[in-house]
């Protein structure tokens, strides 16, 4: 390769290539795009465009609503049965597509594996698919006798005006198991991330803060929210906290049981993973049970260390302190003593990340453990407040597509509401930015790394050449793309059915699959495009 | 799944696809094609992953995302601006729209919308090379992806196809093969000195090679310019015994052209493939080349040297329709015993062409079943104790159940690498599959076995 790498961010002249990039769409177009391009540069946090409508025929990485409450949140709860209302497509794309994992608890119930639907037919279109929906619920419950039963509207039912709310409390009743129903219609919202707040909702509403029959002792007692178990990553996290003395109650929703969601309000904090597609539960809890929340990421060694001292700070208890040090010290010199080889392999390589919500900061500090530098990042759906800091809340307008999402109001709970700490403490560990706090992702990338929001295809296309990445990770539908320029893709949904990927142990395996992608010898039987082509698409500047 | 053979309303582990999603595979074998859903954008999303996750190569299907706004008043604007978006991006020489549930329930005209956008922008259509855009309406709630499939096919004929010149040319419509099946067929006709146009063509399309120059469009596909003659050829063939009382693209143009038109069974297996041969050899006034009687003559040794492995096992077929008939063809004639056949669909056509595929050989046709998801297959497949599984990967759950090898093929296959690339059509096709099932076998008997047989 004829760059060097390393200052591949100072040679790309990177507001030539955006006027490039989005000069090959018809005007409007390209003006709408451009407020979703920015750079990282000295001055402030510069502001991106961000959770807007994908524009028409344009191929974007984005899903619907539906995707993002059934796919996303619900489906990892593992003890529930989750029923798809509609026709069979809907349900059948979301059948095990996500890697999350469960694994049954003493009871035995298990239904992860499973992919079931109403299969709407003509009939149920003209006439209501209520009935059948009844009867499929009647169905599960008659099979499995779970312990909950979820169901998900897909986008012809809100047309025909089926009132699964009704169907779903007629049938709580009848069964006496309870059935939630979700009115996640795909074409609700902007992409997944209407569905993610849809199903915070009423599994706010439902579910959590339910059962107070078990009393929770410890003091170091927490959360996980938004962590889905893709490739056993929770399981990482929890063999770790297990070592510090932390017990995890509940998981959100990865490895999830409605059991431990019922309860999780008897937790003592809340750390949130994926901010975007949990944030709305981490404050409906802190508002009525009074659960401070701190972001965590658990990826990457530092990362993982970090979000322990950060835990560990909150509890404020000396032992606690040791104890966490203490583990921090062992598994990073194991953890170091292994990714040191596959870091003198990979050190100065550069990567792009275009995945979901949180994953493209989260892999950032990964990446930085290997020597890696990220060039250009950006989201599939997330909102401004992910990009640039939840300081900008206040400042969002709602739109026709948000306003569109409920907004529950909560009050804190009469009987459930204790406050974890003091209001002096509460403020200072604030003031500190510990609590309540997401920084968001353009405040951790470097000078001159492009942020891009949404990309599409053919934009991913211009990236590729301009920044000449040795690695580029998305997901399944971009993979094969970016192959085909002969650079490397991991697939960060899935993890390429590898991982886990988070905590020390996982940190290590990333390293290794990194390694064994960027150097494999097949590359070199291929050639990336300015391998063979001198000529570069955005000019460099010397 | 401790299932019982009961019939439910609800569907548990369906055994089929979408609607539309057949329809995207269709077009995407034709050249410079980009397949469009009309609908909001998840189901693009699900349905690309759905593919790559089987050919492990890029699939853009683009989508009018449309919003809730759009499913109230309406898609036709968001339709057309991501037609327009579409075209000044990529430059396809052809566009299939095909529609969803959502814009099917709303009762968009999609048509209409078409024919309006072709008039408000001629002139970049102009611009962009005049691209065809073909329309295809493909509900989920009426049909499945084969459904969706021959649709699609049969939408391009309809709105592509012409008869202003009379060629020489043959057309052939395999249905959904493997792209392997599709090379494979094009040498066995190239053999044959016939010319054809086979549509759709996705063996370049969906199993591209890598190549020095990244192509946003893939090359290959079946070619508009042939498509268009195609009301013109001399004959049709078409494959599968499940659509003959449907609309197909060889009745299309019959109907509308006159073009006579043979109907096969999906050529799987000897006898399957012989009569395949035997249209070939009339069309081309030619005895079968001498490599294919050669390759027949193997399969038939073959068959003879691996009886004794194969002989009175039991399988449980199913997936699409007209696979599971070709299955069941060639699974009888090596002397396999289908149990179970089962399609997700309702299979209208499936009984009697089991039975007509099995007559002869076997004392009893097998069970069969339609409109059938996995857990109605489970209950059937316990009490059946097959020896074998054969269809996608979705049966791997309960092969792991029943103690019992699956053999893939079909789609979806995303737990193996390569099953694009299954050669099961024709001489060559059956005796890659009768390897494969053999090796099963004995695999499967060497790995179960403590004594180690170092000779199976
Ligand atoms: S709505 Fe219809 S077309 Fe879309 S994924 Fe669902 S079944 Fe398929
Ligand atoms: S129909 Fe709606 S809910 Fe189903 S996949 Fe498509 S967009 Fe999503």
């Amino acid at each position: 390769m004829t760059l060097k790498k390393s200052s591949i961010n100072q040679t790309v002249d990177k507001e030539k290539f955006v006027k490039e990039v989005v000069s090959v769409y018809p005007n409007k177009v390209a003006k709408k795009r451009l407020k979703h391009m920015v750079v990282k540069s000295d001055c402030e946090s510069p502001e991106i465009e961000a959770n807007v409508r994908t524009i028409p025929g344009i191929i974007t990485q984005r899903g619907c609503c539906y995707a993002g409450c059934k796919g996303v949140v619900i489906g990892p709860i593992g003890d529930m049965v989750h029923i798809v209302h509609g026709p069979i497509g809907c349900s059948y794309y979301a059948w095990n597509t996500r890697r999350n994992m469960f694994r049954s608890r003493e009871d035995g119930q298990n239904y992860l594996n499973y992919c079931f639907s109403t299969d709407m037919q003509d009939s149920d279109v003209i006439f209501g698919g209520e009935k059948k929906l009844r009867q499929a619920i009647q169905e599960a419950y008659d099979i499995f006798k779970p312990k909950a039963i979820s169901v998900h509207a897909t986008c012809p039912v809100g047309l025909i005006g089926d009132d699964i709310q009704a169907v779903a409390r007629d049938m709580t009743q009848k069964t006496g198991t309870l059935v939630i129903a979700f009115n996640c219609e795909g074409y609700k919202g902007v992409s997944q991330s209407g569905g993610h707040h849809i199903a915070n909702n009423k599994l706010f509403e439902q579910v959590v803060g339910k059962d107070d029959s078990k009393h929770v002792e410890e003091k170091f007692v927490v959360n996980i929210l938004g962590e889905y178990n893709i490739g056993g990553d929770a399981w990482e996290i929890e063999r770790v906290f297990a070592k510090c003395g932390i017990r995890i109650l509940s998981t959100f929703s990865g490895d999830g049981s409605i059991d431990e969601m019922r309860r999780s309000h008897q937790a003592n904090l809340n750390l949130v993973m994926c901010h975007r597609s949990i944030n709305y539960m981490a404050e409906m809890m802190e508002t009525a049970f009074g659960i401070p929340w701190i972001k965590v990421n658990f990826i990457g060694v530092r990362g993982m260390s970090k979000s322990l001292r950060k835990v560990a700070k909150y509890f404020d208890d000396p032992e606690l302190d040791r104890k966490v040090e203490e583990v921090i010290a062992e598994e990073e010199s194991q953890a170091e003593q292994l990714i040191s080889v596959h870091r003198d392999r990979l050190k100065g390589k550069t990567a792009m990340l275009f995945v979901g919500g949180s994953r493209a900061h989260h892999y950032q500090e990964l990446f930085g453990d290997l020597g890696m530098e990220t060039t250009v990042a950006g989201f599939e759906f997330a909102h401004r407040d992910d990009y640039e800091g939840r300081h900008i809340i206040p400042t969002l307008k709602p739109d026709a597509d948000s306003r569109n999402i409920e907004e529950l109001k909560v009050e804190p709970d009469k009987t459930r509401f204790r406050p974890r700490i003091s209001p002096q403490r509460m403020e200072e560990l604030t003031s500190e930015q510990l609590l309540g706090a997401y920084e968001g992702m353009i405040p951790d990338m470097n000078q001159g790394a492009m942020i891009i929001d949404d990309v599409s295809h053919l934009e991913l296309e211009e990236l590729i050449l301009s920044f000449k990445p040795d690695i580029v990770c998305s997901g399944i539908k971009d993979k094969y793309i970016i192959e085909k320029f002969g650079v490397p893709s991991k697939q960060l949904h899935n993890y390429d059915y590898s991982g886990p990927y988070a905590g020390f142990r996982g940190a290590v395996n990333f390293a290794e699959d990194v390694d064994m992608m960027i150097n494999n010898p097949a590359w070199k039987l291929i050639h990336a495009p300015w391998d063979v082509e001198p000529t570069l698409r955005a000019e460099t500047v010397a | 799944m401790k299932a019982q053979a009961q019939h439910y309303v609800s569907t548990t582990n369906s055994c089929k696809l979408c609607k539309p999603l057949g329809a995207c595979l269709a077009f995407r074998g034709i050249e410079g094609s980009v397949p469009f859903l009309h609908g909001s954008q998840g189901c693009a999303t699900y349905m690309r992953r759905y593919i790559i996750s089987h050919f492990r190569e890029p699939m853009d299907i683009a989508s009018s995302s449309l919003g809730e706004k759009s499913a109230i008043y309406g898609g036709g604007p968001n339709l057309k601006l991501g037609l327009r978006n579409l075209m000044i991006k990529y430059r396809p020489r052809l566009v299939g729209v095909a529609t969803t549930c959502l814009t099917e329930t709303i009762g968009d005209d999609t048509p209409r919308y078409v024919r309006e956008f072709k008039e408000e922008f001629s002139e970049l259509i102009d611009n962009c090379e005049s691209p065809e855009l073909v329309t295809v309406s493909t509900p989920s709630y009426c049909g499945a992806h084969m459904e969706g499939f021959h649709a699609a096919v049969n939408s391009v004929i309809d709105q592509l196809a012409n008869d202003y010149d009379k060629t020489d040319s043959l057309n052939i419509f395999p249905g959904f093969v493997s792209p392997e099946d599709t090379r494979y067929l094009k040498e066995v006709l190239s053999d044959f000195g016939l010319t054809s146009t086979i549509l759709p063509d996705i063996s370049e399309t969906l199993d591209a090679p890598a190549l020095e120059h990244y192509e946003k469009l893939t090359s290959g596909g079946t070619r508009i310019e042939d498509i268009r003659t195609m009301g013109g050829a001399r004959a049709s063939i078409e494959w599968g015994r499940s659509i003959t009382d449907s609309p197909s693209p060889a009745k299309t143009l019959m109907d509308k052209f006159g073009v006579a038109m043979q109907c096969v069974g999906l050529p799987m297996g000897l006898r399957e493939t012989d009569t395949f041969f035997q249209v070939l050899e009339s069309l081309s006034g030619m005895a079968t080349p001498q490599k294919h009687s050669l390759e027949r003559g193997r399969l038939v040794d073959a068959y003879i040297d691996g009886h004794k492995y194969v002989f009175a096992k039991k399988a449980v077929i199913y997936g699409e329709e007209d696979l599971v008939i070709g299955l069941t063809s060639f699974l009888a004639e090596i002397g396999v015993k289908p149990v179970l056949v089962a399609t997700g669909t309702s299979g209208k056509r499936l009984r009697k062409s089991i039975e007509e595929v099995c007559s002869g050989i076997l004392d009893k046709p097998p069970l069969v079943k339609a409109d059938v998801d996995f857990y109605g297959i489970a209950a059937d497949a316990h009490k059946l104790s097959p020896d074998l599984l054969i269809g996608n990967s979705k049966g791997y759950r309960l092969s792991k159940e029943l103690g019992v090898p699956l053999i893939r093929i079909g789609f979806p296959i995303h737990d193996r690498f390569g099953g694009h690339r299954l050669l099961s059509i024709g001489y060559r096709g059956a005796q890659n599959l009768f390897d494969i099932i053999v090796n099963t076998i004995i695999e499967t008997k060497q790995e179960s076995s403590d004594i180690g047989y170092g000779y199976i």
